[in-house]
Parts: structure tokens; sequence; C-alpha cells
């Protein structure tokens, strides 16, 4: 499976040159890193080169590394029918940046990229049609961020004076609790409070 | 319901051909067809359907965020609410993720019971379906039999996991706990009862004309539409596909049993009936080769890292209840990496594409609901067709809201 694999990743890499960042297998998955802008071009490559053959758009969706320089990824889920395989293609991209809509080449992305619209505010240029799909009629921010919080920023109410539903400033009678379970015998990479003499001292001696 | 039918004549005054404007109709978010709460913003030229623009997320609970704030065991709750009919295929998809992560493989009689459990949840699936499909084009008396049939299979999943429905039973290592005695006997029992009730739904629909009237030719979709609008499951082998991922991709005990993939001829709405019909007579014979094959032995990772100890046993050992206590409030590290892992669910691929910090909580773990995907075609497919069409394809789809707006 894995060569299979392998000779795949090296064909790819091979056909579409400079558009391939890097090229990745772990847990018998392989991924593929692109160029944005090509993003269209290695689909197409991928869905009708005879040795790939990937039909199927399977999954496509954002993910958020507030960390990097480019904080998002889109991440395409590929299926081949006849080959019987899967591959995720990568595009890093930012708030601002767009990414080319893959709409032209598989039907199925339309949603897809309205959904990573909706909750990341990754921009796809060319989409037929980008209107926000899952969020409320003219909600506000993009609820999948990684710094948008889990409370959201307002709550839904029904007005029995006004007979309507009003938006209103979220109130919670108690924080969210968020508890960090790492552990501090493995998750610590900073001093304990007391131990930074014996390091400074080793410090000084070397 | 209204219509506009704006009759205009030249300013000239001269009898002109009247134009008749297209008229926006409301579909939902109320509509008992809607399989849930849809808006579906229909464009109308009279009868006839010139676009379909489905509203989602009216049931949008965010699923995906608040699994990114859970440990993976306070995760797996989640998948079942989301395709409410049919929960266990759904925990089974991110067991087999998690799994994959951690490195791990359930042991035998856990694999078994776990193709059991999801085959009578593929029936169970496929009853709601079809029977309230039924109903939609007017035949009720199938409703009414297939969920007398539904009650007996959530019977077995309340005696197996306590719950009716939500039934948090398919865990990252296995399941659970094992399943009770006598439990076994009763599903053969049942599976020697149901053939019937399938026979007697058939009865019913296959050459029933009104039936054959409102789905014959009704949302076809070929085989290159339906792999560019990424269909899968029923609906991808009623267009003629032979593509089923427990054949293709067998995970736990599928390489192990025996069965037929049903594909139809045209990929209109009936032959997606058919597939679902002959799925369950399927999803039969798997259980009971899953019963007569099942092993002895446990029914969960032995390592307490990842599964927790027995009750017995932290009566008396200091380190299981230890273990106990992390997994339940710390729960386990998962390594760092990635994975898009699929179960082939009642209603199609069903993916959990799952990213790993190496924390004790998902960093990304996006749910691909077959359903999303078909709604998605709603416009594609009803296009040209008359409005009670629409209510046979959306029958069809098999979709349920749960999963499209998670």
């Amino acid at each position: 499976m894995s060569e299979a694999l392998s000779l795949l990743a090296e064909h790819v890499a091979a056909s579409l040159g400079d558009a391939v960042l890097a090229c990745d297998i772990r847990l018998d998955e392989l991924s593929v890193r692109v160029e944005r802008e090509a993003v269209p071009r290695a689909l197409l490559f991928l869905r009708d080169d005879p040795k790939c053959g990937f039909e199927v758009l399977c999954d496509l969706c954002g993910v958020d590394y507030p960390d990097r320089e480019r904080r998002f990824e889109v991440v395409y889920n590929l299926l081949s029918l006849k080959h019987n395989r899967r591959i995720r293609v990568k595009v890093e991209t930012d708030e601002e940046t767009p990414v080319p809509s893959a709409t032209p080449i598989y039907s199925a992305a339309g949603w897809f990229e309205r959904e990573a619209w909706d909750l990341y505010g990754i921009y796809f240029s060319d989409h037929p049609d980008l209107r926000r799909l899952l969020t409320d009629y003219g909600f506000e921010g993009h609820p999948m961020r990684k710094d948008f919080p889990l409370t959201g920023y307002v709550e839904l109410r029904y007005d029995e004076e006004q007979k309507r539903v009003l938006y209103e400033p979220v109130k919670l009678t108690q924080e969210f609790r968020n508890f960090d379970f790492l552990s501090p015998w493995e998750g610590m990479d900073q001093l304990l409070p007391g131990d930074e003499k014996p390091a400074t001292k080793e410090a000084a001696d070397e | 319901m209204s219509e506009e039918r704006v009759q205009t004549n030249d300013e000239s005054g001269l009898e002109g051909p009247a134009v008749i404007k297209n008229f926006m109709m409301n579909f939902g978010p109320q509509h008992p067809a809607a399989h849930g709460v849809m808006r579906l913003v229909l464009e109308m030229d009279g009868e006839v359907i010139e676009r379909a623009d489905p509203h989602v997320g009216l049931l949008h609970r965010a699923t995906e965020k608040l699994i990114e704030y859970k440990t993976y065991l306070q995760a797996v709750p989640y998948f079942d609410r989301l395709d409410y009919v049919s929960p266990m295929c759904q925990e089974h998809a991110f067991a087999l993720a998690v799994e994959k992560l951690l490195g791990i493989e359930a042991p035998p009689r856990a694999q078994f019971i776990r193709v059991l459990f999801a085959e009578i949840t593929r029936i169970l699936n496929h009853l709601l379906n079809i029977t309230t499909f039924a109903l939609d084009v007017g035949a009720v008396t199938p409703f009414l039999w297939g969920f007398e049939e539904r009650e007996r299979l959530m019977e077995f999943y309340e005696r197996v996991s306590g719950a009716r429905l939500h039934a948090n039973y398919f865990r990252p290592g296995g399941v659970a706990w094992d399943m009770p005695a006598g439990l076994a006997e009763d599903i053969l029992a049942f599976c020697d009862t149901f053939p019937q009730t399938i026979d007697d739904i058939e009865e019913l629909l296959t050459e029933n004309r009104i039936w054959k009237q409102r789905t014959v030719n009704i949302g076809t979709v070929n085989r290159e539409a339906a792999l560019d609008w990424g269909f899968s499951g029923p609906m991808l082998r009623a267009s003629g596909v032979a593509w089923d991922l427990r054949r293709a991709q067998p995970y736990d005990a599928y390489d192990r049993v025996e069965f037929d993939v049903p594909v139809g001829k045209n990929g209109d709405c009936y032959d997606r009936y058919l597939v679902r019909i002959e799925e369950m007579r399927q999803s039969l014979r798997l259980m009971r080769q899953a019963i007569e094959a099942m092993p002895q032995g446990p029914v969960r990772f032995d390592d307490r890292k990842v599964s927790p100890p027995p009750r017995r046993e932290m009566k008396r050992s200091m380190e299981a209840l230890i273990h106990h206590f992390k997994l339940f409030t710390e729960g386990y590290h998962v390594p760092a990496g990635e994975t898009y892992t699929v179960v082939e669910a009642p209603k199609g691929e069903f993916g959990v594409y799952l990213v790993s910090d190496g924390t004790n909580r998902p960093y990304r773990c996006k749910i691909h609901a077959p359903s999303y995907a078909f709604l998605q075609a709603m416009d594609f497919m009803s296009k040209g067709h008359m409005l009670a069409d629409a209510v046979a394809i959306i029958g069809s789809l098999d979709i349920v809201f749960g999963e499209i707006d998670r």
C-alpha cells in the first residue's frame, strides 16, 4: 500500500513540478502540499491523469493554525474509485489571500467552500455563489476560528413585548471553564517556581 | 404560498404576448416533507422548478467547535447526535479515526460486535428512509409497519448500551461493554422474522402503480454527475457505480464476512429505493454471519492508558482507580498526526478528518456528512421537475439535518 502511495507521490511531484511544495506519507495516507495559485491546475491533473483518477472530491475543509505566518490551511480529500486510493491536498492561505475555487473542477466543492468561508473566513476567488451557509442570516464573525470564543458573542431571546427574536450580548451566570489537563510532568516547558537556581548555576558553570 | 402572475402589455397598448414572471416559493422551514428544518427557496415557472436553493444551518450546533474543547472520549456522544437515525455508524468512524492515530486495533470480538450493530443501524436508517419517503408520496401503511420493526431494533440498542437512540457504545479501542446474555439469540430471531416485513413493504410499493409513477425517472443522476457531486452510498450505487467502502476499503471485521453490493441502473428515485431494500436484506445476512463468527474474548483494547479498568478491579487496586480517574478527567493523549477515516454509513461515506496536536483534545475534527453532498445537488436534480417531484427527490436523498448542519 505505502509503496504504491510513494510511487504516486513521485508521479504527482514530477508531473506538477514547482506547484508541489511537499509530499508526505503518514499512517498510510498521502498528503500533498501545493502552491496556492496552482490549485486548479493540480486538482485538474489529479482528476484527469489516468494514473491518478481522483474523480471524487470527498471533503474540503479549513483548518486554523493561528501561530503560523499564513494561518489557514485548506484541505481537499480526494478519492479515486478506479485505483481505490485517497489523497489529501493542502493549501496555505491567510485572511486576505483568496484561494482559487475548485467548483469548475468538482461541482461538490460549492457548499464546502461556502462552509469554509462561513466558518473560517477563507475567501475563494471565482466561486459562483459565496454566501454564508451554516450560520444565521446576518451573522457576524467566523465562528470556527481558534480566536472565536466557544460561547460566542451574542445569544438569542424571544421578546414578548416586541413579538420577535432578539440578539443580545451573551450573559453567562458562570464563566466558561476551560481546564488545562496537560500534566505538569509531561507538558511543561517552563521552569517550576523554585527550580530557577540550579539551572542558572549550571549555565554559569558552563 | 403566494402566486404572482404579471401580465404586461406594451406601453403602446397593443396586445402583446403575456409575460409570466417566475415566482419564488418557500418550501419549509416547517414542511413535513423537508425531513427536518430546511428552508428550500424554489424559483418556479408555474408548476415547474427553475432553481432550488436550500437554506440549511437551522439546526447548526457547532459540533465541530465543541469537539475541539472536549477530550477524545467526551467527543463520542456528539456523533450520535449528528445523524440521529444512524448513531452507531458515526461513532464507528470516530472510533476508527482515533484508533488509527493511536495505532491500536479493537479486539476481534469488539470488531464483530461493531459490524453487527453497524448493520442493525443500517436497517434502522433504511426503514426510516423508505417508509417516510413512501409517506411523503402518499403511502401511509409502510410507515406504520416499518416503525414497529424500528422499535424492535432500538430495543436491541437499549439492551446493549442502555439508550434507544444516543447509544455512545462504540468507543476508541472497542465497545463500551460486552453484549448481555441472550441478546444474540434475540437478534437471530429478529433476522428470521424481519424478511417478512420487507416482503410486505415491497408488496405495497415495488410494483405499485402510483409509487412507480411518482419515482421512476424522477431525479435521475448518471454516473458522471454522481461522482462530480461527490455522491456516495446508495445514491452512488443507484447510479450504477459498484462502490461500497465495506467492500473496497474494509474496516473492522468486514473483510471476514460475505455480502453482495446491490447496484442500480438508472439512478432515479425508484432505483435508490430498490438499492436500499436490497441493502436491508444484505444487512440481515451480515448480522447472522457476525453473530456466528463472533469469537469469545475481551471487547476493549487491553491497555489501561486507553480503556478504563473493569469496575471490579477498581475496588481493590489503587492503580486501577488512578487509571480510571485519569481517563475520565484528563483523558488520553493522542500522538500528533492527522487522518481522514471513513465508514460506509447507511447514507453513504461518513468521514472524519481528525487532526491531533498531541494533547488530550482533537485540534480539528471535520465531519464529512454524506447527505450534505446530496442536498447540495438538489438544485441540479430538481431542475425542470414539478413541485411534487421535489418532495419525492428529497425523500430519496435520505437527508437528516442533524448531520448536514452539524
